[in-house]
């Protein structure tokens, strides 16, 4: 029984573990991509990064942040503070869970098929 | 003293005519042998103090005096002589009462060739249409405009040819003899010096008082427009002059011969200097802008580039340097140099410094983007005439050595200096450099075509996937991309190859919003004389500032295939609003609308396709899916090849 009972707690903590380490937290767990659509779009982020956030070398620097590669707490450290050309996002403008679920929206975004299977791509410049 | 009686029997236009010698133009070649003008009796004009009323409206719409016609040759039809003598192939224009003199002489006496009246339905359109058949033709044209309102209409348009260096005849209609012209509104209409509007960004301006004294600011303005640095030049051209018989004076009148002038040069010390830096230096760097206006001036950069095997930024006023190139290189090469030399930069401060609008206090950040020894080398003309009020100089910044002179005229002279410095034992330094410049080039565009995959199948449909649906139908024309309004993160730029000096003409210079349409259309008429295949990519916010100029494309038949980015909205002032609102920790209100109130273009979407359908255009939309944007751009590029506008509506991402 107790050896049952090891492996359960064993098992719970590896599930956490696990989602923590896809989504950064296990706050993440509750994200809506859905919600985090509608909250990308009502707040403006889409000005800037695009409906998709594929960005722009525009108004990004060419930024993707589409499937973004920061980890969830990174991602909202960045969001709160940023004071360059990126103005920042507090709290009294956008919640703590508007921001989970803005990411979960990010990582939603599709892979890009590769450039090999886009035929117009291959018929821009080349060196 | 006189008394008034006196002084109306003494008016300027009576003497005149009655001072008129017969055939006074008789030594000047006549472009018709046709009947002199006629004699026409209009209403008797009335006392009038304030539009609008019957007498206003009379003297409005009534027929101008005119000389009888056993008084000579009018005025206008002299200058329309002298305007034929200097390869002028259209006048954009809209009409107006203030220079009907020589909007008639033009197309009765003219018989409406070389020049050639566009109609025009904005002053703004005509100014922009001269600024982009400029840019594809490399030959000026002139445009007509009332007094006053008419050139103030204009003036945005004329900022923006200034700015972008750029050669536009501009006449204004001017009334100027207060005692004679009609009252109401030609008085409104009329300026002591209408010229004064757009003294602070032309190049020269007159108001000639006599047949003489056109022909020769006339053509003094052609030769001051068309010598670097380029801009736009004004002429006032008082309604009398205009309607009189023209006189001699007792000298015969004359017509002065144009000899164009030799473009100015950098001077030849500060050249070998230059050429003795970028060959000595471990990383020069060649930054251009408008630099290259002709084939040759993009041979004679590649030249440059390759012998000193340094990178090139393009930064994209002109086609300066083949993006297929792999010496075409992005901005951020600069942070590594250690020499660089700017050519024809409309902005040497923010080459070499950055700046980031954070919104604290309104003054942002103000960082340096090069090494602290980094040489600074410049060549521009516009060294050569600066103005004091408009702000076009940008900021002020330290070079090293300053050649005031034409970039492409002083080319030839630096290679020759370039051959000279760079030793022989510093040649495979030079080629190793390149190799890793090459290599650089490869994984560089091999990024941006990753980054154009990212949201392809997106709808709103994706910038990147825009540019690439429109090149595909386009790639094995002769085409010419003219404009692309608004900002669609450069796709067009980056992924099409770009060679030859024609395949993309630039922006607006001013950043006066609403030149992309007119100015397109401009372009694609001078580039249907010259057979190659007009492309722009207009956006919405330009388009609606004066959407009457595609009824001129429709109407003088000028092909244009038009591409909307439609991203429904002002989308440069969209994040403005949207960036400060964060700034001050305020949610933006964005209404109804996706955007900050005042900034969207939609509730309802405007449909641009009715409404270049409505002007005569082939168009369709709006397209949402980009599985439907490739065939409607086939369609559309069909029609455009038999010589009409096309116009394809896509609802797009903002950038």
């Amino acid at each position: 029984m107790h050896f049952i009972r090891v492996c359960a707690t064993a098992l719970l903590l590896a599930v956490i573990a696990f989602a923590s380490g896809v989504a950064g937290s296990s706050v993440a767990l509750a994200a809506s991509a859905e919600k985090g659509k509608t909250a990308f779009i009502q707040h403006g982020c889409w000005q800037c990064h695009d409906f998709n956030g594929q960005g722009s070398i525009a108004t990004s620097n060419g930024k993707v942040i589409a499937r973004t590669a920061l980890p969830l707490d990174a991602f909202k450290s960045f969001v709160r503070t940023t004071n360059g050309a990126m103005p920042p996002f507090r709290p009294p403008v956008l919640s703590d869970d508007e921001l989970d679920d803005i990411y979960a929206y990010l990582q939603s975004q599709p892979v890009p098929k590769p450039v090999s299977d886009i035929p117009l791509l291959n018929a821009a410049r080349s060196q | 003293m006189p008394t008034k009686e006196t002084s109306a029997k003494l008016n300027r236009r009576k003497f005149l005519a009655a001072a008129a010698v017969a055939g006074a133009a008789g030594g000047v070649a006549s472009a018709q042998a046709a009947a002199g003008p006629q004699t026409v009796q209009g209403p008797p004009r009335l006392p009038s103090a304030l539009p609008p009323n019957a007498h206003v409206a009379a003297a409005e719409t009534g027929a101008p005096e005119m000389p009888s016609s056993n008084e000579g040759k009018p005025g206008s039809d002299f200058m329309v002589d002298v305007i034929k003598t200097l390869d002028i192939k259209y006048v954009p224009s809209n009409p107006a009462s203030s220079y009907r003199g020589l909007h008639e002489s033009l197309i009765n006496y003219g018989k409406n060739t070389m020049p050639e009246f566009l109609t025009c339905t904005h002053e703004e359109s005509g100014v922009a249409m001269c600024h982009g058949y400029f840019k594809a033709t490399g030959k000026p044209l002139m445009t007509l405009v009332h007094g006053v309102v008419g050139l103030q209409h204009a003036s945005m348009a004329i900022y923006n040819a200034w700015c972008d260096r750029v050669p536009v005849l501009v006449v204004g209609g001017n009334d100027l003899d207060a005692a004679h012209r009609a009252p109401g509104v030609p008085t409104f209409h009329s300026g002591q010096d209408i010229n004064a509007i757009v003294r602070d960004f032309t190049k020269w301006d007159d108001n000639p008082v006599s047949a003489q004294h056109f022909a020769q600011s006339f053509v003094r303005m052609y030769k001051i427009a068309t010598t670097p640095p380029y801009g736009p030049v004004m002429m006032a051209l008082d309604g009398g002059l205009q309607m009189e018989p023209v006189r001699d004076f007792g000298e015969p009148l004359y017509i002065p011969k144009f000899f164009p002038s030799a473009p100015p040069q950098g001077d030849l010390a500060a050249v070998k200097e230059a050429a003795r830096l970028l060959a000595n230096a471990e990383r020069p760097v060649i930054v251009v802008d408008r630099a290259a206006r002709t084939a040759d001036g993009v041979r004679l950069l590649v030249e440059l580039a390759e012998l000193l095997q340094a990178p090139v930024v393009d930064q994209g006023n002109r086609m300066n340097f083949p993006n297929t190139h792999y010496l075409h290189r992005p901005a951020n090469v600069v942070g590594q140099a250690d020499v660089v030399i700017g050519m024809e930069l409309s902005d040497y401060w923010a080459t070499v410094n950055g700046f980031i609008d954070n919104g604290n206090d309104g003054f942002g950040q103000n960082l340096t983007k090069i090494k602290p020894n980094t040489k600074l080398i410049s060549i521009t003309s516009v060294e050569l005439l600066t103005k004091s009020n408009y702000q076009d100089f940008q900021r002020f910044q330290s070079i090293d050595v300053s050649m005031p002179g034409d970039a492409e005229a002083t080319l030839p002279s630096l290679i020759e200096a370039v051959k000279s410095a760079v030793a022989n034992d510093r040649k495979d330094a030079l080629s190793k450099r390149g190799d890793a410049i090459r290599q650089a080039h490869a994984k560089g565009l091999d990024a941006t075509k990753q980054a154009a995959a990212i949201a392809w199948d997106a709808s709103p449909i994706s910038t990147a996937r825009l540019a690439m649906e429109v090149y595909a139908q386009i790639k094995d024309l002769d085409w010419s991309l003219v404009s692309t309004s608004g900002n669609t993160s450069n796709w067009a730029n980056r992924l099409w190859p770009m060679e030859k000096h024609y395949q993309w003409l630039g922006a607006s210079g001013g950043y006066g919003v609403g030149y992309g349409a007119p100015a397109s259309i401009g372009a694609a008429l001078g580039n249907r004389d010259l057979g190659r295949f007009s492309v722009s990519i207009q956006s919405d916010g330009d388009l609606m500032y004066a959407p009457g100029v595609l009824w001129t494309a429709a109407r003088h038949k000028i092909p244009l295939l038009a591409v909307m980015h439609n991203n429904r909205g002002y989308h440069q002032e969209v994040m403005h609003i949207q960036r400060l609102s964060n700034f001050r920790n305020r949610v933006a209100n964005i209404g109804n609308d996706l955007a900050p109130i005042g900034t969207s273009i939609m509730n309802p979407d405007i449909a641009y396709h009715q409404l270049a359908q409505s002007m005569g255009w082939w168009a369709k939309g709006p397209i949402t899916d980009p599985a439907d944007l490739g065939p409607a751009i086939k369609e559309a590029v069909a029609v455009v090849k038999s010589g009409q506008p096309a116009l394809v509506n896509v609802v797009t991402q903002p950038r």
